[in-house]
């Protein structure tokens, strides 16, 4: 299975990291050689220099037999409309996208593009912490 | 007309205060707080701060409503396609125009349907392919949704098809010609017209039916 990884900040280097452990072939696509450190000293993986919507890097980059493609670079529109061209124009099918914006997400969700909203699980996941912990204490109290 | 204007740069702010002229009104949202600042000045109230990519800033503007037209002249060609597919498909406005920065990302807003778009760079560069006299097929108009493209011909003294008549031509298919112009004067062409160097002939072609156009017209 192959997957183009665009964006090697905290999120992408991680994700990139996991699937070349679960025996993936990875490609990393960032504009920033420095970020290539994030994939750690023992990166075997392929790591490419340049702009997500580059259409002549993407090809290089090998997203037409892609697998998956995960955009998660720091910009949500940026991402967004790299999502929609690896669906659209290479028809991967499977892209996953990364947007911070609840919002945008789930309007761009509701159009067939899976993203995924760092923020929205944030806010879940603390919301239902805080439940816990109040049905913790009221507990507590009870006994 | 209500038109709602995402970026307030140059070409933002000088579109508001052309279309204030004509008596529209105009919505116009910018990020940036000092030129929010600037602009705020000369628009008042028609100015909203914040980021035209996000729904409660284009809602705050005004985009339910909808406009009649929503323009997006951000600098950033990412933020532009995503404000068209936003007002188009979830506010339904009917009308969007989208700026291109860079010419390499024509290329996504065709893909996207992102139409039209108005490209400075590529407006310079037909321009220049215009006033430089020895360039050959000029291209003067796109019809994106037609697929279908206007050209000017220079016909040369080392045109093949100098000193002929229309109908002598193998007009290629997919092409015709519309019409020459000749001493400052355009004549409809018809199959009688003859063709003379110094003519300038307009043609209209589908895509890839240059290069025939070019060795019927110009490549001897």
């Amino acid at each position: 299975m192959k997957a183009i990884i665009i964006g090697c900040g905290r999120t992408g280097s991680s994700v990139a990291r996991h699937l070349h452990d679960a025996g993936w072939e990875v490609v990393v696509v960032d504009e920033d050689e420095e970020v290539l450190s994030n994939l750690g000293a023992r990166w075997a993986g392929r790591f490419i220099v340049g702009h997500g919507l580059d259409i002549d890097m993407l090809v290089e980059s090998g997203i037409e037999s892609a697998d998956a493609v995960v955009v998660s670079t720091d910009g949500d529109n940026t991402n967004i409309v790299i999502g929609l061209i690896a669906q659209r124009r290479f028809h991967v099918e499977r892209v996953v996208v990364r947007v911070l914006d609840p919002a945008r997400a789930a309007f761009f969700a509701e159009r067939g593009l899976h993203t995924v909203c760092p923020t929205s699980i944030a806010i879940g996941a603390l919301t239902e912490a805080a439940l816990v912990s109040e049905t913790v204490s009221t507990e507590g109290a009870s006994i | 007309m209500y038109v709602l204007i995402a970026g307030g740069g140059k070409v933002g702010a000088n579109v508001t205060r052309s279309l204030l002229r004509q008596n529209h009104e105009v919505t116009i949202i910018e990020q940036r707080p000092d030129r929010f600042r600037v602009l705020e000045e000369e628009f008042d109230y028609r100015v909203q701060r914040g980021d035209a990519t996000e729904l409660h800033v284009l809602e705050r503007a005004g985009i339910g409503r909808p406009p009649d037209l929503v323009l997006a002249v951000t600098g950033d060609d990412e933020d532009n396609i995503v404000i068209c597919e936003i007002a188009r498909k979830r506010y339904f406005a009917p009308k969007v125009i989208a700026r291109v920065n860079d010419p390499r990302n024509q290329t996504h807003f065709d893909l996207l349907g992102v139409a039209p778009t108005v490209c400075a760079t590529s407006s310079i560069m037909a321009l220049i392919e215009h006033e430089v006299p020895e360039s050959d097929i000029i291209r003067l108009l796109q019809l994106r949704d037609d697929e279908l493209e206007i050209v000017e011909v220079p016909i040369g003294a080392d045109s093949p098809s100098s000193g002929k008549r229309i109908e002598q031509l193998k007009m290629p298919d997919g092409t015709r010609l519309i019409s020459v112009a000749r001493e400052g004067r355009s004549e409809i062409a018809t199959g009688s017209t003859k063709l003379e160097v110094g003519d300038r002939v307009l043609a209209i072609l589908q895509p890839g039916c240059e290069d025939e156009l070019r060795r019927v017209l110009l490549k001897h």
